[in-house]
């Protein structure tokens, strides 16, 4: 239920702030999608989408921070006990 | 896919799960409390790849299940109306209410139509003027806000044959109750990442505080799930009792206020009866007063018959991480997702259904002997 899928804006329109609406990009499916709640989102950023409806955008810098992090066992001795 | 994928590397799977298992020093039970998490645990077996130690129990995240029957048996009836197009997620439609679910309503010639989002509803309420569409909006925070924007969208484009039969519920209450019950055995919670990307997470440190319990907000994807283990367990063997963030890409401390003020704008929080949990005060949402015209329950009349949960069922005992689904005597017998007696057997998020899907053949070996 709370499922969300992550997607990169392709376009945006419409004015009014609450009828925000982006074409998003899943992989191969493309679908519009109400970025009322993510007014900071622009072309190309990846938004996080559930139900039709965009609820985060995404920060990479922290995902690839997180992701070398969670990847990288070479420094996890290290790593022990230092908090993310 | 882009932030996807790369969390599901196994050969880092396994090494975080080695690591875990040179952290943990005695046994200690988490809940994760969203199903999406408890389905991902399963998909990718993380349960098998833990020490011994560590008690993984399902937490009552899933709206669908959570539902209580008197609502289901109210949307059936609803449904039933010639005048109505009945619309909701999908695994709503195959919960069973007290006699039947909304998928036979439709078998017999009810207009019932699943729907992705609520903005689809909306639409098709649009589409139809002369017809009543009623859109069964359940889910957690992370729902809520789409809930509320199709709502606002059709009180300001005048859209009057559109209503919703609210079933929205919050999750920070019912991990209070769980951890007030004298039966609980939860020590630290994996919270719900995508409940908190809307709501953010300061809400969790009075009660990290006050049942002095870590709670690690956690993402969906293996290696996700195996650090916000982790960060669990080490807070657990430090005896720290704190609120941490594993789900750092997608979750700040204060959430989206955006989403969070088209949410208040529209509805308000108030008692809601949980199904297998019975009522949780301030656990759910209602419209409020000057949206009131786009609730169907004021809508249409009210039928006074009493929902009957089916005896057998140990549902509300699961949701509450007491038994674990393999504990029932009707699970994979009498009770599957062809034939669902329970709605955690339905729903993409319910244990029973995970457990059935990915553990059917070990389950028959872990079965809980009878009493007596």
């Amino acid at each position: 239920m709370c499922l969300a899928v992550p997607g990169q804006i392709l376009s945006i329109a419409g004015d009014d702030p609450l009828m925000r609406v982006g074409r998003i990009r899943f992989g191969g499916i493309i679908k519009e999608v109400s970025l009322a709640c993510v007014p900071e989102a622009e072309v190309g950023d990846y938004v996080l989408v559930h139900v039709g409806f965009a609820i985060s955008k995404l920060d990479e810098e922290e995902a690839q921070r997180v992701l070398a992090y969670l990847r990288n066992t070479d420094e996890l001795a290290e790593l022990e006990g230092e908090t993310l | 896919m882009k932030f996807v994928d790369e969390y599901r590397d196994a050969d880092a799977a396994r090494r975080w799960a080695e690591r875990l298992a040179r952290l943990t020093t005695r046994p200690w039970t988490l809940m994760e409390v969203c199903g999406g998490q408890t389905h991902a645990i399963l998909k990718f077996g993380i349960d098998e790849l833990l020490p011994k130690e560590i008690n993984l129990i399902h937490g009552p995240g899933c709206p669908v299940c959570v539902t209580p029957i008197e609502l289901i048996d109210r949307a059936i009836a609803i449904a039933a109306r010639p005048e109505v197009i009945f619309c909701s997620f999908g695994d709503m439609l195959r919960v069973p209410g007290s006699r039947c679910d909304l998928l036979s309503v439709k078998a017999s010639g009810g207009d019932v139509r699943m729907v992705y989002s609520p903005l689809d509803a909306l639409r098709l309420a649009r589409d139809n003027p002369d017809r009543q569409v009623v859109f069964f909006a359940v889910g957690f925070e992370t729902t809520a806000p789409a809930t509320a924007l199709a709502v606002h969208q059709a009180a300001q484009q005048g859209v009057a044959n559109f209503s919703l039969l609210v079933s929205h519920v919050l999750v920070p209450p019912a991990m209070e109750t769980i951890l007030a019950s004298p039966e609980n055995r939860v020590q630290g919670f994996l919270a719900a990442g995508h409940v908190c990307a809307v709501m953010g997470y300061r809400e969790y440190e009075p009660i990290a505080r006050r049942y002095r319990i870590p709670i690690v907000v956690t993402g969906f994807e293996p290696l996700d799930i195996l650090q916000g283990i982790y960060l669990c367990v080490r807070q657990l063997e430090e005896g720290r009792a704190e609120v941490e963030n594993q789900y750092t890409r997608v979750v700040g401390l204060d959430g989206n206020r955006y989403a969070q003020a088209i949410f208040r704008e529209v509805f308000h929080v108030a008692p809601r009866h949980w199904r297998g949990m019975g009522e949780i005060p301030q656990s759910g949402l209602a419209l409020n007063e000057r949206y009131a015209a786009f609730d169907a329950e004021r809508r249409f009349p009210r039928d006074e018959e009493r929902g009957q949960e089916l005896p057998e069922c140990i549902a509300g005992l699961i949701l509450q991480g007491v038994r674990k689904p393999y504990d029932c005597p009707i699970f994979g017998t009498v009770c599957t997702p062809d034939h669902p007696c329970g709605a955690p057997m339905v729903s993409s998020e319910g244990a029973c259904a995970a457990y059935y899907r990915y553990r059917r053949l070990s389950c028959e070996g872990a079965r809980a002997p009878s009493p007596g």
